[in-house]
């Protein structure tokens, strides 16, 4: 019943929200305000969209009951920390040892502190740090530490947890049933906060997210991976793994073949002798062999293998022949006089700079070529691991690692129980810059990897995706929800034709239809602070979405918050981290002083003033958070 | 499980697991291969005649001592899968990077 009812409002709030949406394009823009009308209309488009992947997401929404009795398997609990103080890491992984299956914990030390791993092996706690080859190689934040991990445990499962994520005993229990089922991969818990009062100034449980949105995620074989408090199946992820190995080293091989002809030809062109003639002439015949090898499927192991011994082979001779050339060049240049060279004696800087400007040096071309034979291996040199079982095309690897695992095949479950409790930043910077870091990942997954047009995942997979990545567009969208309404307040400047009965009879409708849905949808669960930091970190989701931009087609590096600097002790309250809202609050309530100031003159019509004073009060209230959050030291101490 | 180290001509090293080449085995091939290689063996043939079960930690640990040993210069060729193991390098894609030779003392003729 209770889903019929929800379904019946997803269906009304979309007929009456099409309704409107396409009567505002054809019927109302004003045109002649076209700067603020477009942009408007195209705002409420967005927002009609939103609503639209917010009713197919709940759609399906999946409430599971108790989970099955715990599959009999082997697990390996990791802890995974970078910088955070050591005793919090420890009652993690104390709690952790303490979990009722049968399985091994381990301290995943990024931070490579001895001091930790003599804590956890007196806990009796098992510690990993990252292996060798790891050094001056990518090293890929949390994804890199858990892959890492990997290849140093043998568990068939794993149960992921931040450093400050305190599970509780029956966590693998309640969970390992889901597994029964071979093709299932993935099972997400909650994450929950223990440091949040009440209030929730910071916005920092997300009740929403972790409840109605992921079980409709879940309905469509889409819950997501969140990072932590959640348990993996290896199986799962090492085929991820030699999936993404498989790609990488044919993506390389074919490309750095493509090249190696390009650079032998130029490096040919430019070959000033015999000796380099006859090495470049070997190696584009490598080059000539391995791409016909290539086009008859040879193994790929056996093309590099022959092609690099082969280089190796040229640049050999090339080297014996440049000594030759070099003692030549230096006895001419020492019978011209410039240089005396004493038999076996060690050239001095001067010579060498000589012997440099005389075009006589060791060619460069070559060293080229042989770079190319490194990269056209199958071993991934520059990567740490050839293996990559966690996504890492993203600083949010939890997103893009079920995205490959949905586009595989493999199912997720959402386990709706609160298993594990976690610690939420406890001030303004910190949360910023946490909502930042989720906007830019979930964003690079979107620009590296888009789920409407990724192999292997179905509609609603790709719908689950694409609607998350959706709302971090919000900010733009934002801008112009906050300016529109300034704008005809203080100017008098129409977005549509007219406020008129027209209008209402079908804003009102859809408005109503929407909050009924959201009502349906949410259980009853308090959802404001979420709502007002949607709309409020606006000037967070905007940079997410160019600093993502940037990184992905430039190689430019994620921006981050720069904290202010704590005084002596005392906190000062971060207000430059929020100048953006402060400025917005300003002027709309100089927008609101102004307009009704021009209603009171009779200069601006009653209706249009009160849907505009109605709609900036609604902005300021939504906005007045930040008064709050800025001034926000952590929660209050509980009464004993 | 069990590794079974032969001498070849050639100074090439053959290990021959024996059983279950999976999540539990994985770990110990890595090292053992990283430990032979650090000690100058670095051609490798992988006999797998007697691995009844490859899973993909198994082969994750095959392509890592891979890497670990055209690192240092040499190879790991595999030899003598038998079919279920191939069916695993087919399903996998992994057969169009390496090939299966007839037998180890085969697997590194001519170089």
């Amino acid at each position: 019943m209770r889903r019929f009812l929800l379904r019946l409002a997803i269906l009304l709030a979309l007929v009456l929200g099409a309704n409107y949406i396409v009567w505002r394009w054809l019927a109302s823009v004003n045109w002649d305000a076209w700067w603020i009308a477009v942009p408007l209309v195209i705002a409420e488009t967005y927002s009609f969209l939103d609503t639209l992947f917010f009713g197919l997401t709940m759609w399906r929404m999946k409430q599971r009951g108790e989970p099955g009795p715990p599959l009999d398997a082997t697990v390996d609990v990791f802890v995974a920390t970078y910088n955070e103080p050591i005793p919090l890491v420890m009652a993690t992984a104390t709690a952790a040892r303490e979990i009722r299956h049968p399985h091994r914990t381990w301290v995943l030390d990024d931070g490579n502190r001895p001091e930790l791993r003599e804590a956890a092996e007196a806990a009796g706690i098992g510690y990993l740090t990252r292996s060798a080859n790891w050094a001056d190689r990518p090293r890929h934040a949390k994804a890199g530490n858990v892959n890492n991990a990997l290849f140093a445990t043998e568990g068939e499962f794993l149960l992921i947890l931040d450093a400050d994520q305190v599970p509780d005993p029956e966590i693998l229990t309640r969970t390992l049933g889901y597994f029964r089922d071979d093709k299932v991969a993935l099972v997400q818990t909650p994450q929950y906060f223990g440091n949040v009062d009440a209030a929730d100034v910071l916005g920092s449980q997300a009740p929403l997210f972790y409840g109605p949105i992921q079980q409709g995620k879940d309905g469509w074989n889409a819950a997501f991976f969140c990072g932590s408090n959640a348990v993996l199946r290896r199986e799962a992820l090492m085929q991820l793994g030699i999936a993404g190995y498989v790609d990488a080293v044919e993506r390389s091989v074919r490309s750095t073949l493509r090249t190696a002809g390009t650079v032998v030809a130029k490096a040919r062109r430019r070959a000033r002798n015999l000796p380099e003639r006859r090495a470049l002439a070997a190696v584009a015949e490598g080059v000539r062999d391995a791409e016909a090898a290539l086009r008859a499927d040879a193994p790929l192991a056996d093309v590099t293998w022959r092609f690099q011994q082969g280089v190796a082979k040229a640049s050999r001779l090339l080297v014996a022949a440049d000594v030759q050339e070099m003692q030549a060049a230096l006895a001419s240049l020492g019978a011209s006089g410039q240089v005396v060279v004493e038999d076996d004696a060690p050239l001095d800087d001067d010579q060498l700079d000589l012997l440099a400007s005389s075009d006589l040096s060791p060619i460069g071309a070559i060293e080229s070529v042989r770079s190319l034979a490194r990269s056209l291996d199958v071993i991934r040199s520059e990567e740490a691991e050839p293996l990559s079982p966690l996504a890492t095309i993203s600083v949010t690897e939890d997103m893009a690692t079920a995205m490959q695992l949905h586009s595989h095949g493999w199912k997720s479950a959402y386990h709706h129980e609160i298993l594990a409790t976690g610690l939420a930043p406890e001030d303004l910077g910190t949360m910023i810059q946490q909502r930042l870091r989720w906007a830019q990942g979930t964003l690079q997954v979107l620009l590296r990897d888009n789920p409407l047009t990724k192999r292997g995942l179905s509609a609603g997979q790709r719908f689950m995706y694409f609607s998350t990545m959706w709302s971090y567009l919000s900010g733009f969208v934002a801008l112009v929800y906050l300016a529109a309404p300034v704008i005809y307040l203080c100017f008098g400047v129409l977005p549509v034709e007219a406020w008129s009965f027209e209008f209402f009879v079908r804003f009102l409708p859809y408005f109503a239809a929407n909050q009924l849905m959201f009502l349906l949808a949410s259980r009853g669960i308090k959802s404001w602070r979420g709502q007002q930091y949607a709309l409020t970190l606006f000037p967070v989701w905007i940079r997410a979405c160019w600093s993502a931009a940037a990184n992905v087609f430039f190689g430019r590096p994620l921006a981050f918050v720069v904290t202010p600097k704590e005084r002596t002790g005392v906190a000062r309250t971060p207000w430059r981290l929020v100048w953006p809202q402060l400025t917005a609050i300003v002027v709309l309530s100089v927008a609101l002083v102004v307009g009704l100031a021009r209603f009171a003159f009779g200069d601006a019509d009653g209706t249009g003033v009160l849907v505009n004073v109605v709609w900036v009060a609604y902005d300021l209230a939504v906005l007045s958070i930040v008064f709050r959050a800025a001034r926000y030291r952590g929660p209050e101490p509980k009464e004993e | 499980m069990e590794f079974d180290e032969q001498d070849l001509e050639g100074d090439v090293l053959a290990i021959a697991p024996k059983g279950r080449l999976n999540l539990v085995a994985a770990p110990a091939l890595r090292s053992l291969i990283r430990d032979r290689v650090a000690a100058g063996r670095r051609r490798i043939a992988l006999d797998l005649a007697e691995v009844q079960f490859l899973d993909s930690s198994g082969l994750g640990a095959i392509i890592g001592a891979l890497k670990t040993a055209r690192e240092a210069g040499g190879d790991v060729r595999l030899a003598r899968a038998p079919e279920p193991v191939l069916l695993v390098l087919r399903l996998t894609k992994v057969d169009r990077i390496l090939p299966v030779y007839p037998d180890a003392a085969t697997a590194f003729r001519g170089e």
